[in-house]
C-alpha cells in the first residue's frame, strides 16, 4: 500500500479526544446494558490510545474480525437477537468501541466521529430528561471539538482552540436549529412497526387490578400528567380522572374483559370541560382524561365504557385536548348482554359478601339507590381503616377483607364494593385511574402524580346511567379532599413524600420541588410533545390557522434563509479584507464633499496648498480643511500611523459638510427666502 | 494521469472552458496573490455526504420514534453543518501567498518551490494543503497574524523551463464537511538545467574529444611559471608549497590553448542527439567552473563570451536550459 496522501493521514493528538468525546458519549449506556458492554468498549478505546503511545502492539486484521465475530456473538447470547432497541444499542456500542480500534487513517476516525454522533441519539431512546439531555450537550460538544481537532492537521492545535471553536460552532447552530425543530413539517410517526419493548420500566396504571397493585404506585412520586384547564379549575372532589375500566372478575383479579359493545346513544354537550393533559409516557394505550370524556383528541378514540384509548402506545410524553362532562349520563339504556357481563360473579366468590347484599336488597326492594346508600353507610360504620399495608388476603379476597382484616387500599374497597353490588343485582364495574393533584402556581397547572392513583366503583341505575360512586371517601373522606399525603399523615410506613408534616424543611422541599416540576411542565410541552398536534397550535398561535405542510414548508424555508442569509452577511463583514488605503479612501472622500461644495481640487494641487485656498475662498471651512490637510500629511508621510491621529482625521473630515448637510441647508434656505 | 476523456468525467473542452474563466477570475501571473471571496471554491466532501446521509438515517429515526431530542440533534448537526461551510470558506479567505524565488536545478533533481503564506487575521489557519497538479501536496497551518514558508517538491526529469502550472491551496477545516479551495497561478518559474552527462561515456573516444577530455581533465593547460599574486586570483592557483618555502604568495600560470580561451562548441561534440549534446556540454560547464576556467559557450545561433565566475556558469547553464534546438541539428 502506498503511503497515504496528507488528507488521509491520521493526525495523532486527534486520538485522545476522539477516546474521550466517545467514552462520554457511550457511558449513560452503562445503565440499560449489561456491564461487559461498556467495559468491553472502554477496553478497546484505552488498547487503541496504548497503541498510539507505543505501549501495545496494534492488533492485526484477523484478530479484529473475530473481536468483531466475538462481539455478535456475545450480543446474540445475551439478548437472543440483533433486532430491536437494547441489542442494537449493544452492538452499536460494541462496534464502536472496535472501529475506534482499527482506526490508522483520517477516513477511519471519521466514521468514528459519526458513529458517536450516532450513539448520542441512541441514549434519547431511553430517556429525554433534562439531566440526560444537558449531559449529552457535553457529549455532542466534545465529539465537535474532536472532530475539529481531526481536521486541524498534522501540526496540532491548542486544547483551548479546539473547545472553543467547537462551542462557537455549536452556539451559531443553534439559531437554525430552533427553527428547524418548530418549522420542520412534523408527521405523526411511526413510519414502521417497531418490536415491542418490555414495559416494566415504566410506572403507571396497569391492565388489571388485584390488591395491592394500585398501592404500588404510591411508592412512585413520578408525575403520571400534568392538566391545565381552559376555564375554572374544578374543585378537589371533583378531580377524578379516568383510566381504563375492567368488568372480568375471577375472584381475584380484575380485568377488562370482553364485553360487548354499547348501545348507541347521543353524547352530552352541555356543559363541558376544556382542559389539556400532557401525560408521561407508560407504555400502554389508553390516556387520561377528567372524568367523563366526551370528546377524543386526534389519533385516539372514546371506548363505549367513557376512557379514551390512543392509536399507538404512549411512548413519548403525549400532549391532547380533550372535553370532560363531570355530570354526564353515560349509557343510559344497558343492553342485556353487557348487563350481564356487569352482574357475572364466579360461583364461588364471597360467599359471606352476597349474603350481606342479599339482606340490603330485601330491605330497600326496588330501589337500587338505597342499595348503595346501605353499602356505602356500612362502609362508613364498621370500623374499616383506609391503609397502604394491609395484611395479606390469602383466602377469598372480598370475604376476608369486608369481615376480617378490613384494612386496605383504595383497590380493596372498590372492588369490594363491586362485589357486593352485583351480588345485590345491581350492574356495576371498576374504574382505575387517578384522584386529586397538586396545583403548580409557577406553572399554572395541575400535576397528577403516580401516588394520586385510585380505583372507584361505578354502578348502573335505571335512568342515570353509570354514577360514579367511590367507597374509598366513605371510609376516608380526607384522601378524596386533600390527597393521599392528608390521608396518611401519621403513617410512618408511606413514603416521605407523602407526609406533609408542617416542618419548614418539608414545605422548602415541597416548594423546590414543584418549581423543578414547572421546569419539567415547560420541558416536556415545547420540548418532548412538540409533534404534530402541537405545531398546528403554534401555528395558529402565529395566525395561521390550518396551515398545511406546504404552508408549514414554505415557512420553514424562509425563516430558514434568512437566518443563513443573516449568518453569512455578518460572516462574511467580520472576515473582510482590510482596506488596502484608508487614507487614500478618506482623501477621495474628502475631495467628493470639497467638489459638492463648489471647490474642486485639481490633482495636481498638494493638500495644504489646496487647504490655504480654501481658507481665504470659504473661512468657514478653514478649521476642518486645514486640520485635515495637516493630520494626512503626518499620517501620510510621518513615522508610524497612530489611531489616534487617524480618527482625528476622521473628525476633521466629519466637519466638512457632507452631502445630508448640504441638502438640508438649501432647504432651510430656501424657506426663509 | 492520460489525456483521455474517461466516462463521467467532464468532457475536455468543458473543462478547458471552465479552466479558462477560472483563470480569468484569479489574478495571474502575479508574485503574490491575496484570495477574496471570488477566488474560493468549495463543495462538500465525501465526508460531508456521509455526514448527510447520517443525518437522514437520524431523523428517520426521530420521526419513527416521535423522539424530539432526536430531532433536536438532527437539527443540531444539520445546522452545524452548513455552518461549517463558512468556516471553511474562512479558513481560505484573506490569505496572501508569495512566490519566494526558486533555485535552479538539474534535470532529475527535486525542484524545491518555495512560497511564503501570511495570515493577516486574527483566526489561526489549520488544515491547509498546497499542492502542485499531480505531486502530493504540503500540509501546513499559518498562525494567526502571522507567516509560514511552505516549499513544494517537484521532481523533475527533463531540462526546460519548469512551470508549476496551477498550484491548488485546499482545506477541510474544522469539521472536513466541505472541501474550500483556491487555484493560484504565481509567477516564477524554475530553470532545470540539463543533467551532466561525462562525455566519455557515450563516446568511444574521438580525437578532438579526446583533446577536449585533456583539456578538462588538465585544467590551464601548460604549466608555464609562477608570478606574484594579485587579489582576484583565484586561491586554487596559489602554490602552496611555494608559500611554504618563501613566505609569499605565487600564482602558477598556465598557457590556455587557443588563444588562452576554453571553447565548449556544440559542434565539437560527438554526434548524438541534441539533449545528449547539452548534457554533455553541462557536464563541461561545471567542469569548467570548478577548475575556475575562463571558458565560452557556442551553440547553433549562440555565443557566450569567455569568463569565469559564478554569473557566468548561470548564464551559461540558462542558455543549456533554454535551448531550443531548431531541427538541423537533429542527429
Amino acid at each position: 500500500m502506498s503511503a497515504p496522501f496528507p488528507e488521509d493521514r491520521l493526525p495523532p493528538h486527534a486520538l485522545p479526544a476522539l477516546a474521550a468525546a466517545l467514552f462520554i458519549a457511550l457511558a449513560p449506556h452503562g445503565w440499560h446494558q449489561p456491564p461487559w458492554v461498556l467495559s468491553l468498549a472502554a477496553l478497546a478505546l484505552g488498547w487503541r490510545l496504548l497503541v498510539q503511545t507505543g505501549r501495545a502492539p496494534a492488533p492485526g486484521r484477523w484478530l479484529l474480525g473475530g473481536l468483531t465475530l466475538a462481539a455478535t456473538g456475545l450480543v446474540l447470547a445475551r439478548y437472543g437477537t440483533l433486532a430491536g432497541r437494547d441489542p442494537g444499542v449493544a452492538l452499536l456500542v460494541l462496534m464502536t468501541g472496535l472501529k475506534f480500534l482499527e482506526t490508522r487513517r483520517f477516513r477511519d476516525a471519521m466514521l468514528v466521529v459519526f458513529l458517536g454522533y450516532f450513539v448520542v441519539i441512541t441514549n434519547f431512546f431511553y430517556s429525554q430528561e433534562i439531566p440526560l439531555a444537558l449531559y449529552m450537550v457535553l457529549a455532542v460538544f466534545a465529539t465537535t471539538a474532536a472532530l475539529v481537532r481531526l481536521n486541524a492537521g498534522d501540526g496540532g492545535q491548542p486544547w483551548g482552540e479546539s473547545l472553543r471553536l467547537a462551542g462557537l460552532l455549536l452556539a451559531q447552530a443553534l439559531p437554525l436549529m430552533v427553527i428547524l425543530f418548530f418549522l420542520f413539517p412534523r408527521i405523526p410517526g411511526p413510519l414502521w412497526s417497531m418490536p415491542e419493548e418490555d414495559q416494566a420500566a415504566t410506572t403507571g396504571l396497569s391492565d388489571h387490578m388485584r390488591p395491592g397493585s394500585v398501592s404500588r404506585l404510591l411508592q412512585s412520586e413520578a408525575p403520571a400528567f400534568r392538566v391545565t384547564f381552559a376555564g375554572e379549575m374544578p374543585g378537589a372532589a371533583q378531580r377524578y380522572w379516568r383510566g381504563p375500566v375492567f368488568w372480568a372478575y375471577d375472584g381475584r383479579t380484575w380485568r377488562a374483559g370482553a364485553v360487548p359493545p354499547a348501545l348507541p346513544a347521543n353524547p352530552p354537550q352541555a356543559d363541558t370541560l376544556e382542559h389539556t393533559v400532557s401525560l408521561e409516557p407508560h407504555g400502554q394505550r389508553w390516556l387520561l382524561a377528567m372524568d367523563v370524556p366526551v370528546s377524543a383528541p386526534r389519533d385516539a378514540r372514546l371506548t363505549d365504557d367513557g376512557y379514551l384509548v390512543s392509536r399507538e402506545r404512549v411512548r413519548q410524553v403525549t400532549r391532547y385536548s380533550v372535553r370532560s362532562h363531570p355530570g354526564a349520563a353515560l349509557e343510559p339504556l344497558l343492553s342485556g348482554a353487557r348487563r350481564r357481563a356487569a352482574l357475572d360473579l364466579p360461583g364461588d366468590a364471597a360467599p359471606r359478601a352476597r349474603t350481606l347484599a342479599r339482606a340490603w336488597r330485601q330491605v330497600h326492594g326496588d330501589d337500587d339507590a338505597a342499595v348503595v346508600q346501605a353499602a356505602l353507610g356500612h362502609f362508613r360504620q364498621a370500623p374499616f381503616i383506609y391503609t397502604l399495608s394491609p395484611p395479606p388476603l390469602p383466602r377469598d379476597a372480598v370475604d376476608q377483607f369486608l369481615f376480617e382484616t378490613r384494612a386496605g387500599f383504595c383497590e380493596h374497597y372498590a372492588g369490594a364494593f363491586t362485589v357486593l353490588m352485583r351480588a345485590a343485582g345491581i350492574p356495576a364495574r371498576v374504574v382505575t385511574g387517578y384522584q386529586g393533584g397538586t396545583f403548580n402556581q409557577t406553572g399554572d397547572y395541575l400535576l397528577v402524580r403516580q401516588s394520586d392513583a385510585h380505583a372507584w366503583t361505578e354502578v348502573w341505575l335505571r335512568g342515570r346511567g353509570w354514577t360514579r360512586v367511590d367507597p374509598t371517601g366513605a371510609v376516608a373522606p380526607e384522601r378524596i379532599e386533600s390527597g393521599v399525603g392528608a390521608a396518611f399523615s401519621g403513617d410512618a410506613t408511606v413514603p416521605a413524600f407523602l407526609r406533609r408534616g408542617g416542618d419548614w424543611f418539608g414545605d422548602l422541599r415541597l416548594q423546590l420541588g414543584l418549581w423543578r416540576d414547572s421546569l419539567n411542565y415547560y420541558w416536556n410541552g415545547w420540548v418532548l410533545a412538540f409533534g404534530p398536534e402541537r405545531q398546528r397550535e403554534l401555528l395558529a398561535r402565529l395566525g395561521l390557522d390550518g396551515a398545511d405542510w406546504r404552508a408549514l414548508v414554505g415557512l420553514m424555508t424562509v425563516a430558514t434563509g434568512l437566518v443563513l442569509t443573516l449568518f453569512a452577511g455578518l460572516f462574511l463583514w467580520r472576515n473582510r479584507l482590510p482596506v488596502k488605503d484608508p487614507l487614500g479612501r478618506l482623501q477621495a472622500r474628502f475631495d467628493r464633499r470639497l467638489a459638492r461644495l463648489g471647490l474642486p481640487r485639481p490633482p495636481h494641487e498638494p493638500l495644504p496648498d489646496f487647504a490655504r485656498r480654501v481658507g481665504r475662498e470659504r473661512p468657514d471651512l478653514a478649521g476642518p480643511v486645514t486640520g485635515f490637510a495637516e493630520e494626512y500629511t503626518r499620517l501620510r508621510y510621518g513615522p508610524r500611523p497612530d489611531p489616534a491621529r487617524f480618527a482625528r482625521l476622521r473628525g476633521h473630515l466629519r466637519g466638512v459638510p457632507g452631502r445630508g448637510r448640504v441638502l438640508y441647508r438649501r432647504i432651510l434656505h430656501a424657506q426663509w427666502r | 494521469m492520460p489525456a483521455v476523456t474517461r466516462p463521467g468525467r467532464i468532457p475536455t473542452a468543458l473543462r478547458e472552458r471552465a479552466i479558462a474563466w477560472i483563470t480569468r477570475r484569479q489574478p495571474t501571473g502575479a508574485r503574490q496573490v491575496t484570495l477574496d471571496r471570488r477566488c474560493i471554491y468549495i463543495l462538500p466532501t465525501r465526508y460531508g455526504y456521509t455526514f448527510a446521509g447520517v443525518l437522514v438515517v437520524m431523523l428517520l429515526g426521530a420521526i419513527n420514534y416521535s423522539n424530539s431530542l432526536a430531532f433536536l440533534l438532527t437539527f443540531l448537526l444539520a445546522a452545524l453543518g452548513s455552518n461549517a461551510m463558512w468556516h471553511t470558506h474562512r479558513n481560505l479567505l484573506g490569505l496572501r501567498i508569495t512566490r519566494l524565488p526558486a533555485e535552479p536545478v538539474f534535470a532529475g533533481e527535486t525542484a524545491h518551490l518555495a512560497y511564503s503564506v501570511a495570515n493577516p487575521g486574527r483566526v489561526p489557519r489549520r488544515g491547509l494543503t498546497l499542492e502542485a497538479p499531480g505531486h502530493p501536496g504540503r500540509a501546513f497551518a499559518v498562525p494567526e497574524h502571522g507567516d509560514t514558508r511552505v516549499a513544494l517538491e517537484i521532481p523533475t526529469r527533463r531540462r526546460g523551463v519548469l512551470h508549476p502550472g496551477r498550484l491548488r491551496l485546499h482545506t477541510r477545516y474544522p469539521l472536513g464537511l466541505f472541501r474550500a479551495w483556491s487555484w493560484l497561478h504565481l509567477e516564477g518559474d524554475v530553470l532545470v538545467y540539463p543533467r551532466p552527462l561525462p562525455v566519455e561515456e557515450t563516446a568511444g573516444g574521438g580525437g578532438e574529444d579526446r583533446h577536449e577530455a585533456r583539456a578538462s581533465r588538465q585544467p590551464g593547460g601548460e604549466f608555464t611559471g609562477l608570478r606574484g599574486f594579485v587579489p582576484g586570483d583565484s586561491p586554487r592557483r596559489v602554490d602552496w608549497k611555494a608559500l611554504a618555502r618563501t613566505g609569499s604568495l605565487y600564482v602558477k600560470e598556465f598557457h590556455e590553448p587557443r588563444g588562452g580561451r576554453l571553447w565548449l562548441d556544440w559542434d565539437d561534440l560527438p554526434a548524438g542527439d541534441p539533449e545528449t549534446r547539452l548534457s554533455m556540454l553541462c557536464h563541461r560547464v561545471l567542469q569548467a567552473h570548478g577548475a575556475d576556467l575562463e571558458f565560452g559557450l557556442r551553440l547553433p545561433g549562440i555565443e557566450v563570451a569567455p569568463a569565469r565566475g559564478p554569473a557566468h556558469r548561470r548564464q551559461c547553464l540558462e542558455h543549456l536550459a533554454r535551448f531550443a534546438p531548431t531541427g538541423r541539428e537533429g542527429a
